[in-house]
């Protein structure tokens, strides 16, 4: 995949808090029925992790997996498997009635790390994003100021970003802002 | 005259100076001052002019009610009008003018009005509507629109920054005085996560002024210790300078937090507006003193007589040095108090009540201040500062006894609750006739999702005006709050607290009780907007019951204050002019923010680069590199065309639209909307969906299809692709993609949620490339990869393989009518492959197009554009798309809409070609079709307009399509467009398909 470009070739923003373009990364939409076992194997079988309850993300060896929806699922693996994870989902679930895709192009993915990271998404994300209710393995899928996003914290600290790409560039501009020195409220 | 004293100030550093201007002038002041404090101690006691009458206007309040004391502050990008000196606090450098007057405040040209004040009577402004009917263009329009507003608009972008803030809390308290303190430590110790915001920069409310003793303690040590207890736990948190600005629906509330206005500096954003979800919220927002209505009563030199002692108090200012305090209630003996123990003169206190022997009273006659009961004020002497009270009986006329000389006076006409955040969400208010207040009524709170009360008011706001059951109901609306919250609140004991016991207040409306017209035209309520006494009652007599209505006609609490002095006297004087009680003509309505916040603050971030999300597509760069002249379509930036060196835009639209017709060029389409649809129903469901038939489209086949509403009217169209039995890629306009996937998912979620369908929008996985011209397959051959004969893949199909060594999947679709393929390739490749496409083209003469040259080639085609020919009212039988409307299919969104006979008239608006009589003119956009005669007002009669419009390089002939009045039989007919002053372009209507009807040139 030499010909893959991301967006901002991995631009960073040192503020109060580190901004960081992830660069690209493997995703797969999938929805079905999140309780059968064609999906559970499905999930097993390309990220090595069992499923998520709500609003949870789970991350494994091979990649993570995150509720998105009572039907939908987010997979997140390395860009390079994705089309091949995918295939291997069809077969598995082809008895039952699902979506599997590849969507990894579609969007763009931002890091955001240091002591203030979940303050800078508070800013625009109508979230509670205090540790104790959006602690290690939380996901949520909303808005970040006018932008669709999604955001996790697999270990508590680091957050991570995504939003489609066509506003990639308006998120880091956002992020960046947001991240400004002496602009955190200190109250998270 | 107003001057600092040499002892006192509760919150000013008086080692610190912080000098300032005003009007130019450089002023001193401490630390901790407000800016009206720092005035007062320089004597500054003019600070600006009322809004009407141009009337002298001092320093009234010492809060967030202020009505008078509003200065322009800072200049070029933080020039700001209309800044409340009692709450911006002083800083080094801060430079402040007052407004609203010419050539000086000293000398006020405008003030001539408040000479002839008869001639500006209350619904001035409306009268003006009435007659003579040229005046009010001629006259009073631009006379009024010159004397609108106090301060001048900024003329410069505002220079600071702004942000929002999302918080979450189990108990957010409003206020940081002694209640707001009391409820969180209740709230606290239960384990709820506690939020306490306070307006000001200093936590404590009256208790910092007005002495107590709580358990034994005296206040200051009460508040210091209880800070320092809310302060050592985690669950617990005060913010200052952080205003509760309004309650909305469930719980939701809005801080406005002034970060850095105090010390302005540009790392930090200047204010920053909360957004809070609490599952309860206490108001302990204090109350706020009344005015009285005495003739004069807007005289610089007369305040509130709380302000009067919060000067001295907390800024170690005295207003002036010879008060009169004139009340109705014993709280006002506090500031006689206050002043005679800071040494400072205190000739009389005049009270309305027949008598005053209450603890508070007592101690003032004990100071040697002589108290006069019953008394009242009929006038006040003086104009740009008081010099004395001409006193009289409060039961009488206003016949003057004596006139006592002074310099200030104190006035308290009692205390009103600030109900305001109670009230914003619905919170309801009795009528407390021993206190003549309005106080929330707890059995009637704001309710929730769940069915109750989501707001409790603590201490004063309560209505609670005495200290000891202020503190007992804040402690326990502290513990309800918690409790609601789901928190176990811990019964602890109520600290006690022993203030002086007051006794009844006695209301008053006017004074003196019977003051004629000429006192009462003299006694203002609303100080700001210059509504006086008279005129509630002119508007009573002129019909005016409700006081909704009232305040309308009179402007009384329509100014930057929303009338949080004048607001209450204004109702009564209404209510005794109607004759009836006061809750039966009841309040106007409190609505947020509780006091005015920065525009700035509710645009937050989005300004500047992030004013508007602007969506690129994979090709952005590139484009941007290669001169785009960009085009904004919904909320992509997409290139109108590419102009080279020497070209006007026109030519380069030509050179590009040419260049595709006759060699090969190339199109980014990647804005366009793709939804995956999939399941075993799909077919159904796109049937349903689509008003033609898309269960009988082959696999590996395109179809072009409509989307209508429930109405029958158009609102998208696209192709849809059959990847699988049972999957389908729906293409949708660039603007659509976001409505087309909700509008899907609505459907299947609430409609149809028994199909087994699941959708995708996937339109932003691909980048869409299109190699368009009759040199196309030269190119796509070129790149090597997957077979693109026309055998392989025939017009109206799609293939998947790889082109040029990137996997690809092209659609042979055209929009131009030319041999077309529009490649999806996944977006990270998006500019390889576009790349690839431009250097295998090179020898074809391949040039990008833009979507002025897409759009020029497809209404040479004929073919329509969403929002071009359809309006939202338009359907497809209009758009001669009938044939693209199933007449098999049992159903479909907006079948039987389209049955309706308003839709299936003959006579409708009708999608027509025009070619005009001279190939040169070009019709406007828009442009309407007369067809003779007027209509009953006097217009002409309009039979449609022109919908898309173009010069047509490949006709040689403007060409344009118009939605026309039973078009489809006006073929041939010469069409009338006045376009401008005496210019008409007449057109004759022909069929809109222009170039290649048979449509040879797309399928080769």
């Amino acid at each position: 995949m030499s010909n893959a470009a991301f967006i901002l070739n991995g631009a960073a923003f040192e503020g109060a808090v580190t901004v960081t373009e992830a660069g690209l990364r493997g995703m797969i939409t999938l929805r079905g029925d999140l309780g059968s076992e064609a999906m559970e194997k499905a999930v097993k079988a390309s990220v090595g992790v069992a499923l998520p309850k709500q609003r949870k993300i789970k991350s494994g060896k091979r990649g993570a997996v995150a509720w998105m929806s009572p039907d939908e699922l987010l997979l997140l693996v390395d860009y390079d498997q994705a089309d091949m994870l995918v295939a291997k989902m069809k077969s598995i679930l082809a008895e039952e009635h699902h979506l599997v895709v590849n969507v990894s192009d579609a969007r763009s993915m931002f890091t955001l790390s240091g002591a203030g990271a979940r303050e800078v998404l508070a800013k625009g994300a109508p979230v509670d994003l205090s540790h104790s209710v959006f602690g290690k393995g939380a996901i949520r899928r909303s808005r970040i100021g006018q932008i669709a996003a999604a955001f996790w914290t697999l270990d508590g600290e680091e957050l991570e970003v995504v939003c489609f790409r066509s506003v990639g560039a308006f998120m880091y501009d956002w992020l960046s802002t947001a991240a400004a020195k002496g602009s955190l409220p200190e109250y998270l | 005259m107003s001057t600092r004293l040499v002892a006192g100030g509760s919150v000013i550093d008086r080692e610190t100076l912080v000098s300032f201007t005003f009007n130019g002038k450089v002023f001193n002041g401490h630390k901790g001052d407000t800016l009206a404090s720092a005035l007062l101690a320089n004597g500054q006691t003019l600070v600006g002019r009322s809004f009407k009458y141009h009337r002298p206007r001092g320093i009234m309040a010492s809060g967030v009610e202020e009505p008078n004391a509003l200065v322009s502050l800072g200049d070029a990008g933080r020039f700001e009008p209309n800044q409340r000196t009692t709450t911006t606090e002083v800083f080094e450098g801060l430079t402040a003018t007052s407004q609203n007057h010419w050539p000086s405040l000293e000398f006020d040209i405008g003030a001539i009005n408040n000479k002839i004040p008869r001639l500006l009577p209350a619904g001035f402004y409306y009268k003006t509507f009435m007659k003579p009917q040229w005046a009010w263009k001629h006259l009073f329009e631009p006379i009024i629109r010159q004397s609108a507003g106090l301060g001048n608009a900024p003329k410069e972008a505002d220079s600071d920054r702004y942000e929002y803030f999302y918080a979450y809390v189990d108990v957010l308290i409003v206020g940081g005085g002694m209640a707001g303190l009391a409820a969180a430590l209740e709230a606290g110790k239960s384990g709820a996560k506690v939020l306490l915001i306070e307006q000001t920069a200093n936590l404590g409310g009256r208790l910092a002024v007005d002495d107590a003793l709580i358990d034994g303690r005296p206040s200051d040590v009460w508040l210091e210790q209880t800070i320092a207890e809310l302060d050592a736990v985690d669950n617990v948190t005060i913010r200052t300078r952080m205003m509760g600005s309004g309650v909305f629906d469930h719980g939701y509330a809005m801080g406005y937090e002034r970060i850095n206005d105090h010390a302005p500096d540009n790392t930090a954003p200047r204010h920053r507006l909360w957004r809070i979800r609490a599952k309860r919220i206490v108001t302990a927002t204090g109350a706020l003193e009344r005015p009285i209505a005495f003739a004069g009563n807007d005289i610089p030199g007369v305040m509130l007589a709380s302000a009067v002692r919060d000067y001295v108090s907390m800024f170690g200012v005295s207003a002036g040095d010879s008060t009169v305090v004139i009340t109705n209630n014993d709280d006002a003996y506090r500031t006689a108090i206050t002043l005679k123990k800071a040494g400072l003169d205190v000739p009389a206190i005049l009270d309305a009540r027949p008598e005053a022997n209450g603890p508070l009273p007592t101690e003032a006659r004990n100071l040697g201040i002589r108290v006069e009961t019953g008394k009242a004020i009929a006038s006040v002497k003086g104009y740009k500062c008081v010099s004395g009270v001409e006193v009289c009986d409060q039961a009488g006329e206003g016949t003057i006894l004596e006139t006592i000389p002074c310099d200030v006076v104190a006035m308290s006409g009692g205390w009103s609750p600030v109900v305001h955040l109670w009230s914003h969400c619905g919170g309801k208010l009795n009528w407390d006739e021993a206190n003549a207040m309005f106080s929330p009524d707890p059995t009637r709170p704001p309710l929730g999702a769940d069915g109750t009360g989501f707001v409790v008011t603590a201490g004063t706001a309560s209505g609670e005006l005495q200290a000891t059951a202020a503190m007992q109901n804040a402690s326990s609306a502290g513990r309800q709050a918690a409790t609601e919250a789901g928190f176990n609140s811990v019964d602890g004991a109520t600290p006690v607290v022993i203030a002086n016991d007051e006794d009844p207040m006695l209301p008053i409306w006017v004074m003196p009780q019977g003051a004629p017209y000429k006192l009462r035209s003299k006694s203002w309520l609303d100080f700001q907007n210059d509504v006086k006494v008279s005129d509630v009652r002119l508007a009573a007599q002129e019909g005016f019951e409700s006081v909704e209505h009232t305040k309308r006609y009179t402007t009384l609490g329509m100014a930057t204050d929303q009338g949080k002095l004048s607001n209450i006297n204004g109702l009564a004087i209404l209510a005794d002019s109607l004759n009836a009680p006061i809750p039966q003509v009841g309040t106007t309505t409190f609505r947020p923010p509780y006091a005015p916040i920065s525009l700035g603050s509710i645009a937050g971030e989005a300004r500047g680069k992030l004013f508007k999300p602007i969506r690129k597509s994979p090709i952005d760069s590139w484009q941007a590199e290669h001169n785009a002249i960009w085009e904004r379509v919904s909320d992509w930036r997409r290139p109108y065309t590419y102009r080279r060196d020497g070209e006007t835009t026109e030519q380069a639209v030509t050179r590009e639209i040419n260049n595709t017709r006759n060699g090969v060029s190339i199109l980014d389409a990647s804005t366009l909307g793709k939804i995956l649809v999939k399941g075993p129903d799909a077919a159904k469901f796109l049937d349903l969906v689509y008003t033609n038939m898309m269960s009988s489209l082959k696999v590996g086949k395109c179809r072009y299809g409509l989307m209508c509403n429930e109405n029958g009217f158009l609102f998208d169209d696209g192709v849809v692709a059959r990847l699988a039995e049972d999957e389908f890629l729906c293409h949708t306009t660039s603007g659509g993609s976001d409505t087309v996937h909700g509008w899907l998912e609505e459907w299947l979620q609430t409609e149809w949620w028994d199909l087994q369908v699941y959708t995708a929008n996937v339109t932003e996985q691909f980048a869409q490339i299109a190699v368009v011209g009759p040199n196309a397959r030269n190119v796509l051959e070129k790149l090597g990869g997957m077979d693109v004969s026309s055998e392989a893949l025939a017009f109206m199909s799609f293939g998947d393989g790889e082109l040029a060594g990137i996997q690809a999947r092209p659609f042979r679709i055209s929009f131009s009518g030319e041999l077309s393929y529009e490649i999806a390739v996944p977006a990270a490749q998006g500019q390889a492959f576009w790349d690839k496409v431009m250097e295998a083209g090179e020898e074809f003469g391949m040039m990008p197009y833009g979507t002025e040259a897409l759009h020029v080639m497809r209404a040479e085609k004929g073919f329509i554009m969403i929002g071009d020919e359809t309006d939202g009212t338009v359907i497809p039988q209009d758009l001669k798309l009938g044939w693209a409307v199933s007449k098999k299919k049992a159903d479909f969104i907006g079948k039987r809409a389209q049955e309706r006979s308003h839709l299936q008239r003959e006579d409708r608006k009708q999608l027509v070609g025009l070619l005009t009589e001279n190939p040169q003119d070009v019709l406007p956009d828009g442009a309407h079709a007369v067809e003779g005669g007027k209509n009953r007002y006097g217009q002409e009669n309009m039979i449609g307009h022109v919908t898309s419009t173009y010069f047509s390089p490949t006709l040689g002939h403007s060409i344009a399509m118009a939605l026309i009045k039973g078009g489809s039989k006006r073929m041939g007919e010469v069409l009338t467009f006045p376009v401008g002053k005496d210019r008409v372009i007449k057109a004759t209507v022909v069929d809109p398909v222009f170039y290649d009807k048979e449509g040879a040139r797309q399928n080769v």
